[in-house]
């Protein structure tokens, strides 16, 4: 990575890792495969990392290399994320319509690249990203922002002043929840300017650079093998712990386990359920976990006529095994949710009403004419647990007389065909975009059920047309008090587990081992939140 | 003016094989069901900005004047830019093929190293004690899968024994200090002095090596052994032993040179496979080499890689074709008379 902002050379950390070889060298030949102290080396699979641009990023490690790399103006609590803090902005305010939102930011900020950091940063970063209209780019164009009428809508008021007009009154979580997420990240308008080509605005540049002001900065990513952070000195608040935090891409949880073991890696991130088990039995490994924005389901598609009968819906939800599969497939990497919202979220509800009964699924599917079941297919992407829970599943239904036929395909291949709603049952995830309950009403939300819609989500996908939750999610995200809009999600929740043709399954919890000599790492909500910045190392 | 001619053949070969092999992967990739823009927007983008790629990539246009666009870019050197990594196709491949190269080099020179003199030994040691023993390497080396030796090697060698370093090509300590040139680390390391780095990389290097090795000798002794009794059996070689030739003399100069022949296809062939890209050893290895590279891209649907790298595998499949040829001629008079 060719950076123009101060880094050290590879002479100088050379130095270092020489002094660190030569202390090492010392000590026993196992000594050696311990890391340097001042560096936290994570064994991570993040070959889903396209590019380093938040204004283009939508994937799940890029996510947590911004979270430590840059700012954004306001972030949540990692303990709490329902509690939002000042990130750059010291302060903010909402107009008394609703529709204006005013931020003042914290003097004397400085990007990494030494570059002073103003309200021309914040309010070009933010326009940039509605002007490239990337993947992520719709988290902001919700507030009613388009390429034409960005630069009217975010403006700047003063040197460390800016404004922000929403197209509607909004609830303000709503709209601060959204500026948290990666696309709301702040970038050094003169260093990318700098590297703009035929007015790209800086995005080919980006998509392999770095120009934030976060706790870290990043020095080099070489794709599907390693991506080094280093300390930002320049940042604002408490300083990163580790000098530098190296990334090293390793796809097999029996490889990162041994690497953990041995010493080479401080932190393994991809372990599976049996190497977690086994890597806790070890007394210099402890293990952190936490529940992520990522729910898994089984969706049924209403174009299949036998799928629409609602007494067929509700059968199938009677058909799963939830216990069992909690207890084995899912045991340390997922925990039983029948809901859209994940837990943590604003209005996410804990009720789980569904459990394995065959009996009332027999009963319903005798109601839907269907007295002996049916055959029925489902596509499946071969990786695990989907391939576990799937398998159980179709024993589980069998036991009701339908017949379900496996469909395997790859990540991309299943999602082509669901993307075009070709399937019978499909079995999949959905992360969410940004920590607010409104990026999950995509379960729900199907304005045009047409073939050719705009909007294909994931209700439109499934061919399922509910008006009446469509048009309570739009009264949601303008609910400004947050206690009823609270009430408002949960209602919405009770009425979909009853009649939607989603069998909401588990919501993914997130783990990692790390040996005991690390201590301050701990996983978000989301990915960005996955601080390494704060782990430190003895 | 026939070698002229030759040369020209040869050269067309080489062409058509090229544009063959395009348009062979070109056509798969656009047949699979799978969209290409989901690798680069990802599943939750709007369908407008799923629109907008769409088109920026071309695929709004017929296959055929894609497949045109595409071989027109190649033959200006342009490989377009890999989806997956932001980086054009031909600077991933510059630092892809090094690792592979690197691995291969030395798999190749431990297989072919110890798979020769094994398979002669066997040969001459037919139906005994040494034949079985071969024969028996040779079948685990064919039914025991490479993945889960991989891993038990690691296991031991690695983990238990610390006799070698683990997984990567070089351990975080010696990461920064020499720079990759050649991308083969042995020579950089070795070209900038740094020895100790050196022995951490080879230290890295070994364990998978010798696993590929392992493999491809278990195909080249069986070769080898087969080769081998076919030339002990030959006449040239009762009129060695009736000329009172030391038997090491008529193994090692007499048949063993004949056997050669066919030998360096089967060894050139198990390199050309070997730089391919041996995508388990890379993964359990977690070595960033052209394998790894490749299934990724095709598991996205990154066409423009996918594109990239099966040019480079059919270059080393073309490359080594030929070097196998002009050692057949080399070894092989009769082939030069022809």
């Amino acid at each position: 990575m060719n950076s123009s902002f101060p880094v050290l050379t590879r002479r100088q950390l050379g130095s270092v890792a020489g002094a660190s070889a030569l202390a090492l060298s010392l000590g026993s030949v196992s000594a050696l495969a311990a890391t340097p102290v001042d560096t936290l080396v994570v064994a991570f699979a993040f070959d889903d990392m396209i590019t380093l641009d938040p204004g283009e990023t939508f994937e799940l490690s890029t996510s947590e290399m911004i979270g430590n790399t840059y700012s954004q103006l306001v972030r949540y609590e990692v303990t709490d994320p329902t509690k939002l803090y000042g990130d750059l902005a010291k302060s903010w305010k909402v107009s008394d319509d609703g529709r204006t939102y005013s931020f003042e930011l914290k003097p004397g900020l400085k990007f990494a690249s030494g570059n002073p950091l103003s309200a021309e940063d914040v309010v070009w970063s933010l326009q940039r990203a509605v002007i490239m209209d990337k993947s992520p780019a719709f988290i902001l164009g919700q507030f009613g922002f388009t390429k034409d009428n960005v630069k009217d809508k975010i403006k700047q008021t003063g040197p460390l002043s800016l404004t922000i007009d929403t197209d509607k009154a909004y609830a303000p979580t709503f709209v601060l929840n959204c500026l948290t997420a990666t696309v709301g990240s702040i970038l050094d308008k003169k260093l990318v300017l700098s590297k703009e080509v035929n007015g790209d605005l800086g995005a080919a540049w980006m998509k392999t650079n770095y120009a934030g002001s976060g706790p870290m900065k990043v020095r080099e990513w070489r794709p599907n093998e390693v991506l080094v952070l280093e300390r930002n000195d320049f940042y604002y608040a408490d300083k990163a712990k580790p000098a530098r935090v190296i990334y090293r891409h390793i796809k097999e949880s029996a490889t990162q386990r041994l690497m953990l073991e041995k010493g080479d890696v401080d932190i393994a991130r991809n372990l599976t359920p049996q190497d977690l088990a086994a890597v806790t039995a070890n007394k210099g490994i402890l293990t952190t976990a936490s529940p992520k924005g990522t729910v898994y389901y089984i969706s049924l598609n209403q174009k299949n006529p036998i799928l629409a009968k609602p007494e067929v819906r509700e059968a199938l939800k009677w058909l799963m095994d939830y216990s069992a599969i909690g207890d084995t497939i899912l045991k340390g990497i997922g925990v039983i949710h029948q809901n859209f919202l994940p837990v943590g979220m604003l209005g996410a509800s804990t009720v789980n009403p569904y459990k394995l009964d065959v009996e009332k699924a027999k009963a319903l599917l005798k109601k839907a004419g269907y007295p002996n079941g049916f055959k029925i297919t489902i596509d499946m992407r071969t990786v695990q647990p989907v391939q576990g829970i799937t398998e159980a599943f179709q024993q589980t239904a069998k036991r009701a007389g339908i017949d379900i036929e496996i469909i395997p395909g790859d990540g991309k291949q299943v999602l082509t065909k669901y993307r075009a709603r070709t399937h019978d049952m499909y079995i999949g995830q959905w992360g969410t975009d940004y920590w607010d309950p409104n990026s999950n009403t995509d379960f729900v939300r199907n304005a045009d059920n047409s073939d050719n819609a705009k909007v294909k989500s994931l209700a439109w996908r499934n061919a399922w047309d509910a008006p009446a939750l469509y048009m309570q999610a739009d009264a949601a995200v303008l609910e400004r008090d947050p206690a009823r809009r609270k009430a408002m999600y949960e209602k919405m929740q009770a009425e979909f587990r009853a009649t939607s043709p989603f069998i909401m399954i588990y919501q993914m919890t997130e783990v990692a081992a790390y040996r005991s000599n690390v201590s301050g790492f701990r996983i978000g909500s989301t990915s960005d939140t996955n601080y390494v910045y704060r782990a430190a190392k003895r | 003016m026939k070698f002229s001619r030759a040369l020209g053949r040869f050269a067309l070969a080489i062409v058509l094989t090229y544009l063959g092999l395009l348009a062979v992967t070109f056509f798969i990739g656009r047949v699979i069901p799978v969209d290409p823009v989901l690798a680069v927007v990802g599943d939750h983008a709007p369908e407008a900005v799923m629109a907008r790629v769409r088109e920026e990539m071309g695929l709004n246009k017929p296959v055929l004047e894609q497949f045109g666009i595409y071989v027109a870019k190649v033959l200006r050197g342009d490989f377009g830019t890999s989806v997956l990594t932001s980086n054009p196709v031909l600077d991933d491949i510059q630092r892809t093929f090094p690792a592979t190269f690197e691995l291969a080099t030395l798999g190749i020179l431990i297989g072919a190293g110890f798979g020769v003199p094994l398979g002669v030994w066997a040969a001459v040691r037919r139906g005994g004690l040494a034949d079985q023993l071969v024969r028996v390497m040779g079948l685990i080396g064919y039914s025991v899968p490479i993945f889960w030796l991989g891993l038990m090697a690691l296991v031991l060698f690695y983990a238990k024994l610390d006799w070698v370093a683990g997984p990567g090509r070089v351990d975080v300590t010696y990461e920064y200090m020499f720079t990759p040139s050649t991308g083969i680390l042995l020579l950089d390391t070795a070209m900038q002095g740094q020895w100790e780095a050196f022995r951490n990389v080879f230290s890295h290097l070994i364990l998978p090596a010798s696993l590929l090795g392992y493999f491809s000798l278990a195909y080249i002794s069986r070769m080898t052994r087969s080769f081998m009794l076919n030339e002990l059996s030959q006449e040239y070689v009762v009129a060695a032993r009736a000329k009172g030739l030391s038997e090491a003399r008529i193994i090692w100069r007499h048949a063993l040179r004949n056997a050669m022949v066919p030998l360096v296809t089967v060894i050139t062939l198990s390199y050309a496979g070997l730089l391919e890209g041996s995508v388990l050893t890379e993964t359990v290895f977690a070595w960033p080499g052209l394998g790894l590279y490749i299934t990724n891209s095709l598991q996205n649907a990154d066409m423009n890689a996918v594109l990239g790298g099966t040019l480079v595998v059919g270059s080393v499949f073309i490359g080594l074709n030929l070097l196998s040829d002009l050692l057949y001629r080399t070894l092989d008079p009769r082939t030069r008379q022809r």
